[in-house]
Formats: structure tokens, sequence, C-alpha cells
């Protein structure tokens, strides 16, 4: 096939992924969304196989067959709850694509100084996609701790990072011999930073984190498409990028920080909040009932307790129980609940919830003083009335749902150990304010059966 | 010249995206990135010109370890991103039917 015909072929393909994005834009469109996207991946993957350049297909062959097989049981078997890890791992693996990608251009012939600069970024973003990734996947996975990791001279270790990669870079850029030590430099360099940027993040910033790695996963697919000149990855990749800046812009938001916030500070080591004290008012899962079967509307707000202790479904038939009963039900869910973004979303919908039921934040808290009862299952942070009062609060400024406006809050929570930030909750003592302890699932469990017996 | 026009499709890209990702909605943001980082995967073609031009073995090891990884992407991204999409359910029967 000639160039000409494949450049073609690669303009459809991103045509394709462009209209994929648009029809994401509604749960009605995106699987149709989703397919176009995927059309365009096989098209353009298909002419490039095609293409007189590629004369070998017996390693093509059985690195597709092997990771097509990987890929494949890996989507099949994943939890919904796992989602975070399975993404990040995602994001890795396309990561160290781009290196090896980036590596390899190194021997194609006559390659200029821009190029050799454009592998380098390729190698730099891909390597601490992949390091960085597999550190995040960690955190998540609690195979490592998930809290930040924070010693004195950090950032004079980062800074001296950032001067070995820059100066091996510039030694490399000026003699770009193959087997060039400070090649081999920047490649275990841009690994380390890879983990030294993701250390010190702790595990309540995870969604920033994600994003911000898909963010740079593209980024490197971009880099790659420099170093190879070629269109379609360079188009693919910053539309990828695009995607994961906003969504990191979107969870920085909704913790009233900044990104330089999020990534150089550990979060709560800074401040010390206000002590709440005060009385809890426990009750029993036969008051919630009643108060629950009196109620017009409910408002269920989860967190990521919702999905450790895999309550999910027992709230839906909850919820389902309530609509029956006459009661206006809907689900509230804040930007950063769980550990990526729109993660509680998924989860939901996986136990059938119907996606008009779910609202954000922002339509939520205009008319919560209306709404009877709101249950908080597992989330502690997002709900804390300590964001709004507090300036000593550490997490001061972030905006939450106000489920305290609500007539009655129902806390459901295993015991009262602080959340993932370590903030105090003064929601725990609030007036309106009934704590249901145990398990999450257990306590619904046995609302429901109060309901039909 | 080839760095100057690259670099008009990076800006025009970025930019659309943009415009493209700002308009989905905080319900869809999990498939989204599941869905971004499929599309991320397209470095599998890059990967497979490096595996498959015959450059020098070890140049021919790292594209097919490229196209290995990046095939994970693809094929993993597209099809759990599906999975997760085929939940996305809206309420069943007519609506307002509230009993």
């Amino acid at each position: 096939m000639s160039a000409e015909l494949i450049n073609g072929i690669y303009i459809i393909a991103a045509v394709l992924f462009i209209f994929g994005l648009k029809q994401m834009s509604s749960p009605a469109t995106a699987v149709r969304g989703n397919l176009m996207s995927a059309v365009g991946m096989l098209l353009a993957i298909v002419v490039t196989l095609a293409s007189r350049e590629i004369i070998e297909y017996q390693w093509i062959g059985v690195a597709v067959v092997l990771g097509g097989l990987v890929g494949f049981i890996a989507a099949q078997k994943v939890a919904m709850t796992s989602m975070p890890e399975m993404v990040a791992l995602f994001n890795g693996s396309g990561g160290v694509a781009s290196l090896f990608v980036g590596w390899a251009a190194l021997y194609n012939t006559g390659n200029t100084t821009f190029t050799i600069v454009t592998i380098l970024l390729s190698i730099l973003i891909g390597g601490m996609t992949f390091s960085g990734s597999i550190i995040a996947w960690g955190k998540l996975s609690e195979v490592m701790t998930s809290r930040a990791i924070v010693f004195g001279a950090q950032r004079v270790v980062n800074a001296l990072l950032l001067v070995a990669l820059v100066y091996c870079g510039v030694m490399f850029a000026m003699d770009p011999v193959l087997d060039s030590p400070y090649f081999y430099a920047v490649i275990v360099l841009s690994l380390v930073f890879g983990v030294m940027a993701v250390i010190p993040i702790g595990g309540a910033d995870m969604p920033v984190v994600i994003s911000l790695l898909n963010s740079y996963s593209g980024l490197a697919a971009c880099a790659a498409g420099f170093a190879i000149n070629n269109n379609i990855l360079i188009v693919a990749g910053s539309l990828v990028g695009a995607a994961g800046i906003i969504l990191t812009n979107i969870m920085c938001k909704a913790m009233n920080r900044s990104l330089a916030n999020v990534l150089f500070s550990g979060f709560g080591a800074v401040k010390t909040a206000t002590k709440v004290e005060g009385e809890v008012k426990p009750m029993t899962t036969e008051d919630a009932y009643l108060i629950l079967e009196a109620a017009s509307s409910v408002t269920f707000v989860p967190g990521y307790g919702m999905a450790v202790a895999q309550a999910q479904h027992v709230v839906r038939e909850l919820g389902e129980l309530l609509e029956e009963n006459g009661a206006e039900v809907t689900y509230a869910i804040h930007p950063v609940a769980g550990r990526m973004p729109g993660h509680m979303n998924v989860l939901l919908a996986e136990a059938n919830v119907p996606y008009d039921q779910l609202v954000e934040m922002e339509d939520i808290n205009p008319r919560i003083d209306n709404v009877d009862v709101a249950v908080v299952i597992g989330a502690n942070d997002v709900v804390n009335p300590a964001a709004r009062e507090d300036e000593n609060s550490p997490i001061y400024g972030m905006p939450i749902i106000n489920v305290d406006h609500a007539r009655t809050v129902f806390v459901l929570k295993r015991s009262m150990a602080s959340g993932f930030s370590g903030v105090d909750n003064p929601l725990f003592f609030g007036e309106n304010t009934r704590m249901l302890f145990g398990d999450a699932k257990e306590s619904l469990s046995s609302v429901i059966g109060e309901f039909k017996g | 010249m080839e760095a100057i026009f690259l670099g008009f499709v990076l800006m025009l890209s970025i930019f659309l995206g943009f415009e493209l990702i700002s308009k989905v909605p905080a319900t869809l943001h999990t498939p989204l990135m599941s869905g971004a980082n499929a599309i991320s995967g397209i470095t599998l073609v890059g990967a497979l010109g490096s595996a498959g031009a015959g450059l020098s073995e070890w140049a021919t090891w790292l594209g097919a370890l490229a196209v290995f990884f990046a095939t994970i992407n693809v094929v993993g991204g597209y099809m759990v991103t599906d999975r997760m999409l085929s939940m996305f359910k809206k309420k069943e029967g007519p609506a307002g039917d509230k009993s």
C-alpha cells in the first residue's frame, strides 16, 4: 500500500476516534462510541500491517497474540471494585510500549537532532508513566503502604534527578551513538523519576494520580509519534493527553487543591484540625427502618467504603424497596468518591442502579434541605462539614455534599475511626445524625429484612 | 518544516481533545479513562513498524515488546470499557412511573 493511502486511512481512524469520544457525552450512546473508536483502531492497525515497510511478521504475530490474550483475560476477569488498579496497570503498559517504540526508533537511519530529542522525550514520559503506574498500582492494591512517603531531602533529590536527566539527555543529543551510556542513564533516571513522583502522594489523592498518569500515557504515545514521524500517534496521543489533563483538573477542583499541592506535599501533615467533641447517637436497624419507611425522599451518598463492603447490591435493593414505598431515591456522588474518577458510578451501574438516578454534587446540594434522609455509606471526607466550617481543617475549602443539611443523616460505619485523610468528622456528632455501626452490607440487609418482614 | 507541521497537528488535537472531553458527564469518567487508555494503545501502530521493518535484531526485539504491551492496552482497554458501558442502563418502563 502506498504511503498516501495509509495516511488517508489514518485520517479516517482519527475521525472515528473523535466521533467515538463525542458519543461518550451520554450513557445512551457511549457503547456505540467505544465501538467506533475500536473500529478506528482496527483500521489503523490493519493498514499499518499492510504497508510495504513491514517485511517480517513472525514476532508481530507472537506479540499480538500474547498481548491480546493478556488484555482479554484482564478485561474479562477484573472486578469493578478493582478498576482503579486495572487502569493503573493499563497506563503503565501504554507508557512502557512508548518507551520501547522510542528506543527502537534509535535504530532508524537518518535521525535528526529533533528526532533524537523526541525519542528522549518518549523514553522519559513513557518510563516515568510506567514506573509511576506500578507504584500507583502498588498503593491502590495495598501491596505497599497507601500513605504518602515523604522524607526530608525529597525535593533536593528530585531536583538532582531532574538535573541529571537533562544533563544526560543533552549529552546524548549532542552525540547520539548507539549504546551510549548517557542513553541508558536516561532510561534508568526516567524510571526512578516516575517512582519518586508518585511515592509522596497519599491514598486519598489517587484519583488525581491516575488521571495524571492517564494523561502521561497519551503524551508518551504523542512523543513516540514525533519520534517515528507518524500523524495518527500524535493525534490519538494528544486526545488522550487532553482527556487526562481535564480529569486531573476536575479532581483537583473537587478537592480545592492545586495540582502542585497534590504532587509535592504529603496530605494531612500540615495542619491539625480543631478537635471535635460531642455525643454520638447510635441507632438500631429497626429505628433506621422506621425513619426510612416514613421518608418521602432519600439520598444515598456512597464512598469507597461501599466498595470495600461490597454493599452496592444491597444498596440498590434497599433503594428499590424505598421507591416501591413511594419515596424519591437518588444517589449523590462526589467527584472524588472512590479511588478514581467515576468509580462509584460504575459500581452502582453494575448493581443495576439506573444512571438517571445518579446525581452529581452540584445537583444535589441546592435541594438537600428537602431530603428527608441522607444515607452515608462508607464516605467520610466528602461529607465532612469541617471542610466548610473549620478553617484549621486540612480539608478546609473542599466542596462537599452537604448531607448535614438534610433532615436526617444516617452514617453507616464500621467504627469511629477517621477517614482516609485522617481528619475528624463533626458530622458524626451532628444533632440530626444517627450512626448505624457495623458492616454496611449486613446493616443494610437487616434494614431490608425489616421492610420485607 | 516537518516539525512545524507535526506541531500544528499536535496543537489542534489538544484543543479538540479539550472540547470533546469536557462534555463527558462525571458518570462516565471511569469508562472514559479506560477508553482513552485503549486509544493510547495507538502506540501499537508505531510498534508494528519497529517490530516488522527488519532493522536489526535488537530493534526487532524492542518492537515486539512494544507490540505486546500496546496490544494489552488496545484489547484490554476496549473490552473493559465495553463491559463497563453496557452496565449503564436507563430506568425500565415509562419515565416517572413511580408507584
